[in-house]
């Protein structure tokens, strides 16, 4: 029985790594993409600056989220382990 | 329960995330994210409202310069894309704004208050940010889903709504009536889920997130050096944390807003 439940814990520990890893990977690399074309095109066209930065919020907040679902399935998963139920 | 040392971190965190519930199964009502988002809407109207009786032509108040503020940067979100008449949108996205803003703001309050309050009066669980809650985002999300197949209808009628349903990308061919419907009606699902899942997954993570660090100094056991250590780490790891949400609540109530108009617009567009 407990060694069941140790198996079900290493591997949720895994998957959690995986989920918060793999996002913030993703997240990083698009907000980064993002970030940078935001800066040459600042540069290039300052008058525009007002305009893009909404739009570059915008985009954050919707770049972000989906890393951040991820962050809450797994902070959920650590605290409250749905596939833990069956053994209490 | 509040004011008391939790047993064991894992315990405070699955309290923490207890609702206050009354009833069974299905009809499971959440009454402390009812009560909040009620109450946090009502504050939301008078606020503006109190605005509105108190408006001069004059030299306004500082309230009134910030609403009227707010009106114009949700007007002028509204005037970019969507180019009907805004009279009914408009004021959507702007409550929808405040609103949402607002009940992600209870994210800020100290995290035992609310419970130490609500134990004043018996309650002990209650969850005070409405939007960690997918029941609140999911109805929101689904409302703006009616909204948008109100805006179909107005814009194409029935006739023009169910053409687009069964032809939009692919084409007019009877043989591929099926696939445009089914591509369809993912398109118009998918949209209220991603809408309320990110609301969601933001403020349950940063609920969670505050939870951690309240953790820190639950560990609390006289002036010791780690007692100390871990007292001040809460401290300012709390401090970093709610800045940082600061601008996360507000990027997630104008994302729901201007989502709202975005989908609106493409309502209305005809292919």
């Amino acid at each position: 029985m407990e060694q069941y439940i140790a198996q079900i814990q290493s591997f949720t520990a895994l998957g959690l790594g995986l989920i918060i890893g793999l996002g913030a990977i993703g997240a990083c690399i698009g907000i980064g993409i993002m970030g940078s074309k935001f800066l040459e095109a600042a540069a290039r066209q300052p008058e525009l600056i007002p305009t893009l930065q909404g739009r570059m919020f915008l985009l954050v907040g919707l770049i972000d989220a989906a890393f951040l679902i991820g962050v809450a399935l797994a902070m959920f998963f650590a605290f409250a382990n749905p596939l833990l139920a069956n053994f209490s | 329960m509040a004011g008391q040392a939790p047993e064991s971190s894992t315990e405070y965190i699955t309290h923490h995330l207890e609702h206050f519930k009354v009833g069974e199964g299905f009809w499971t009502w959440h009454i402390d994210t009812m009560f909040m988002s009620i109450l946090l809407g009502i504050v939301s109207i008078l606020l503006f409202w109190s605005a509105s009786r108190k408006a001069t032509s004059g030299v306004p108040g500082k309230w009134q310069a910030f609403v009227e503020m707010v009106v114009e940067f949700v007007d002028n979100q509204v005037k970019e894309v969507f180019h009907l008449d805004r009279s009914f949108l408009a004021p959507l996205a702007l409550i929808i704004f405040v609103w949402v803003f607002l009940m992600n703001a209870m994210d800020l309050l100290p995290l035992d208050l609310p419970g130490l309050i609500a134990s004043q009066f018996g309650i002990h669980y209650w969850r005070v940010v409405p939007t960690a809650d997918a029941n609140t985002t999911f109805a929101m999300s689904i409302t703006v889903l009616i909204v948008v197949i109100y805006f179909s209808f107005k814009a194409k009628g029935a006739g023009g709504f169910a053409h687009e349903l069964v032809t939009a990308p692919f084409g007019a061919n009877p043989l591929l009536w099926i696939p445009n419907f089914v591509l369809n009606i993912v398109e118009l699902l998918s949209k209220p889920v991603s809408l309320a899942m990110r609301l969601f997954g933001n403020m349950y993570a940063g609920e969670l997130v505050f939870m951690l660090i309240a953790l820190l100094g639950a560990t609390w056991a006289g002036f010791t050096f780690s007692s100390s250590l871990s007292m001040a780490g809460q401290v300012i790891m709390g401090a970093a944390w709610a800045i940082f949400h600061i601008l996360i609540i507000t990027l997630q109530a104008f994302i729901f807003m201007v989502l709202t108009i975005v989908y609106s617009a493409m309502a209305t567009e005809a292919h």
